[in-house]
């Protein structure tokens, strides 16, 4: 089987660690700029997309 | 120099110019240069010659000598897969690929011309050598508007309604229309996708291009052609400017969203608009008609 589609990342603002968590890197921002400075960066590294699951919580996800 | 020399001149040279006058670079962009038309006609010609021995031999009653048709058969076949291999490596190296069914469908092209080739060489021959050139030369004027009109399917603009539409956003997802794209999270990126990005919906004109128009190859076959003709606005490394087809579940109205270089409404309208249904996508619900079958 091939896995097409993955999470290599999340980036989050959101500190109440209950709430995200998981097998992948996860990278905990202090402000909204830096989250979408770590998910700009992070987009050109790894050559994914950061897509918003909502406004605090981004996932880098290779196509 | 005897009866058939002049015939078979003629046969030939009407053969290999029937090639020449089918190799046109035109919008599928392919073949380019002189190697690629160099390997075309070259193979023309010797569409042209099987199909032009084949009347004197019969006429010498040399009749296994036909058989080497057959050959010809197995030859232009091969045709098909060098024009097949050759697009699928290149194709990994577009930035907007062709997709396989848009392959298939100009490496099938590529082998019928060899075969029309055949044809008019064969009947030129015979209509030489039965009445006079000048008999010769009407054939191969009509079968070259036959072959014409057979080449040439039908274009999008046929099937289907083209709209500009300008795409947005709501929260991270961007939309054409109604019609959900992709979900972009940078600010930043979305500012660039709604500076450079294009959106159209292109609504089917009944129900047999609904099913057409939905199908993978020709999507991707609207999106190369679009970006051939306008540019694009992409690179190697940034997957999150990539332009995109979704189809409305509804009413079977695909949503394009392009990212073109030329920001020229009006020549994206006509570049979808001449891109070719693909044989291989055609569908055609409306002729199955499931109260018919076993009665045959």
């Amino acid at each position: 089987m091939n896995i097409e589609k993955s999470i290599l990342a999340a980036v989050t603002t959101d500190h109440s660690r209950d709430r995200v968590g998981g097998g992948m890197p996860i990278f905990y921002c202090e402000t909204q700029e830096e989250l979408e400075m770590v998910a700009a960066n992070l987009e050109a590294i790894i050559d994914g997309i950061a897509h918003a699951l909502s406004k605090d919580l981004y996932v880098i996800v290779k196509h | 120099m005897n009866e058939y020399t002049y015939p078979i001149l003629f046969g030939i040279i009407v053969g290999t110019s029937m090639r020449l006058l089918m190799l046109r670079t035109d919008y599928r962009q392919y073949p380019t240069y002189l190697h690629g038309k160099v390997i075309h006609i070259s193979l023309g010609f010797i569409a042209a010659s099987l199909g032009t021995f084949a009347v004197p031999s019969i006429m010498e009653k040399e009749f296994t000598a036909v058989t080497f048709l057959t050959l010809a058969a197995s030859q232009f076949r091969e045709v098909r897969n060098m024009e097949r291999n050759t697009m699928n490596g290149l194709d990994e190296f577009e930035l907007v690929p062709r997709g396989k069914t848009y392959i298939e469908g100009i490496a099938v092209a590529f082998e019928g011309r060899n075969y029309l080739v055949i044809i008019t060489s064969l009947l030129t021959t015979l209509v030489y050598l039965a009445v006079n050139i000048w008999a010769a030369a009407a054939t191969a004027v009509v079968l070259y508007l036959i072959s014409k009109k057979l080449m040439t399917g039908s274009t999008l603009k046929d099937i289907v309604n083209i709209k500009y539409v300008k795409p947005h956003f709501d929260g991270a997802g961007l939309y054409v229309d109604n019609i959900y794209i992709m979900n972009i999270g940078l600010p930043d990126r979305q500012e660039e996708v709604l500076k450079y990005g294009m959106g159209f919906v292109l609504e089917p004109k009944n129900f047999n291009v609904r099913s057409t128009i939905a199908n993978l190859g020709q999507r991707q076959a609207i999106l190369h052609d679009v970006s051939v003709t306008l540019g694009v606005f992409r690179d190697s490394g940034t997957p999150a400017l990539v332009p995109l087809i979704k189809r409305d579940l509804d009413d079977g109205r695909i949503g394009v969203f392009i990212l073109p270089q030329d920001q020229d409404i009006d020549r994206a309208i006509k570049a979808i608009g001449a891109v070719p249904v693909l044989e291989n996508a055609i569908r055609m619900p409306s002729e199955t008609r499931p109260e018919m079958e076993g009665k045959n």
